[in-house]
């Protein structure tokens, strides 16, 4: 069986996979990271979505093998070791932008990766643009898309810490 | 998905070799193929994966053409300031596939070599009238596209770069699924020393050409010529997202898009 060695939050991890072997199943079934969730395995909700040497992909539609060498960031990996959350988890806290929580892993990391490849800040039209690999069933997006707005400012050093969420 | 051997070639001689078994698979993205082997549809005995060869990677000016690697993914077609610069359209197309994450991970080369029906690729390729470079040759655009998901590709030959010369005028649209964003009728068109080329994708079987609209663009020049244009339902294609008429009626309201955004 092939071998892969790969980083995954900053930790290597050398793991035996099958050929078909996906990502996320050597994520959840292998590394036992369940922070990652599998929506529709046809990749169109982005419920799996995890960062790849620095870009978002869907983990169901990757092979493992073709991770070897890679480094991988997990929403496992977002917090601080004293728990304290990323901007981006505490702003979908703030703003109530879940509800079931199922497609929230994958809404952060794809959110975190559109503020990264926008340093000069986001308009509602981009955040929503941005959201089209991921599906919601629960909120609408209305609340999801306000704390990403909120997330950026603060990420992008254009606010010291997040605005409140009106009452 | 029924398993398989992996082998990741660095360079196209080894590539082909693993490729004359007739049921290995080539592989990059993987963001066509492995839903279709998540579905049964395939059991290869081996994906050949073709991203550690770098003869095939990079955009690249060359004289009036820009010539693009088969592994180039979508997001660095979208992002070029090279393909910007010299066609837009070609840019905003590969901007608008999918959605961030499949063209983070998609490949021209897989897009144009697999020839879905609903993808945008082929509309670019066929439009543009591109060059198809291979481990063997080169095809035109109008040799290339055979039918539903069939390309003058043989087995083991391995697409290695698109050429797409340089047009005057360009212009893409698309109405697109709601839920997976794929093509449910695109045109594209463009004007430069081949003439007007129309290409539709989409609404048929195969992406092709509208003799009619190609006509009528040449002997003028703006969206107005091909308003009056219909496009037959005959062979177009007809699922619950759409009928085939309906499909025919958006070919026509995408052309006048297509030439609103050529200018």
């Amino acid at each position: 069986m092939p071998q892969v060695t790969l980083t995954v939050n900053g930790q290597t991890h050398t793991a035996e996979v099958e050929g078909r072997t996906l990502l996320v199943e050597l994520l959840r079934d292998k590394l036992r990271m369940t922070g990652t969730h599998v929506g529709c395995d046809t990749s169109q909700c982005g419920a799996c979505v995890v960062h790849v040497n620095g870009e978002s992909v869907k983990s169901c539609t990757t092979l493992a093998v073709m991770c070897n060498g890679a480094n991988i960031s997990t929403i496992e990996g977002l917090a601080a070791a004293d728990g304290t959350l990323h901007v981006m988890q505490e702003a979908f806290r703030e703003y109530h932008a879940l509800q079931c929580g199922f497609c929230t892993p994958g809404m952060v990391m794809s959110a975190i990766d559109l503020v990264n490849k926008h340093p000069n800040g986001l308009t509602e039209q981009q955040i929503r643009e941005g959201l089209e690999g991921n599906l919601c069933r629960c909120t609408g997006y209305h609340n999801i898309v306000k704390a990403i707005a909120a997330a950026a400012e603060v990420m992008q050093g254009k606010r010291s810490e997040m605005a409140r969420a009106a009452d | 998905m029924y398993d398989f051997a992996y082998h990741k070639p660095t360079n196209l001689a080894d590539a082909a070799k693993l490729l004359a078994d007739p049921d290995a698979k080539a592989v990059s993205g993987g963001h066509t193929l492995i839903p279709a082997l998540k579905h049964r549809l395939n059991k290869p005995s081996a994906l050949v994966d073709l991203s550690g060869i770098a003869e095939m990677k990079g955009i690249r000016r060359e004289g009036n053409a820009i010539v693009i690697g088969a592994l180039t993914r979508h997001v660095e077609v979208a992002n070029s300031a090279e393909v910007k610069a010299a066609i837009p359209a070609l840019a905003y197309m590969a901007s608008h596939i999918g959605d961030v994450q499949v063209r983070n991970r998609g490949t021209i080369g897989g897009s144009v070599s697999n020839n879905d029906p609903a993808a945008d690729y082929p509309a670019a390729v066929l439009g543009l009238g591109a060059t198809i470079h291979t481990n063997k040759r080169k095809i035109a655009a109008d040799d290339f596209f055979q039918g539903m998901f069939t390309t003058a590709l043989a087995a083991d030959e391995i697409l290695v770069a698109v050429e797409f010369p340089i047009p005057e005028k360009a212009g893409y649209a698309k109405m697109k699924n709601p839920a997976s964003r794929y093509v449910m009728a695109g045109v594209f068109i463009s004007k430069g020393a081949g003439g007007v080329r129309v290409a539709v994708n989409g609404a048929g079987p195969c992406v092709f050409r509208q003799a009619d609209m190609e006509k009528a663009l040449a002997a003028n020049w703006s969206a107005n010529a091909v308003a009056g244009i219909a496009q037959s339902a005959d062979g177009m294609n007809s699922d619950i997202h759409g009928s085939a008429e309906y499909r025919a009626h958006l070919v026509g309201v995408m052309a006048k898009r297509a030439m609103a955004a050529a200018g």
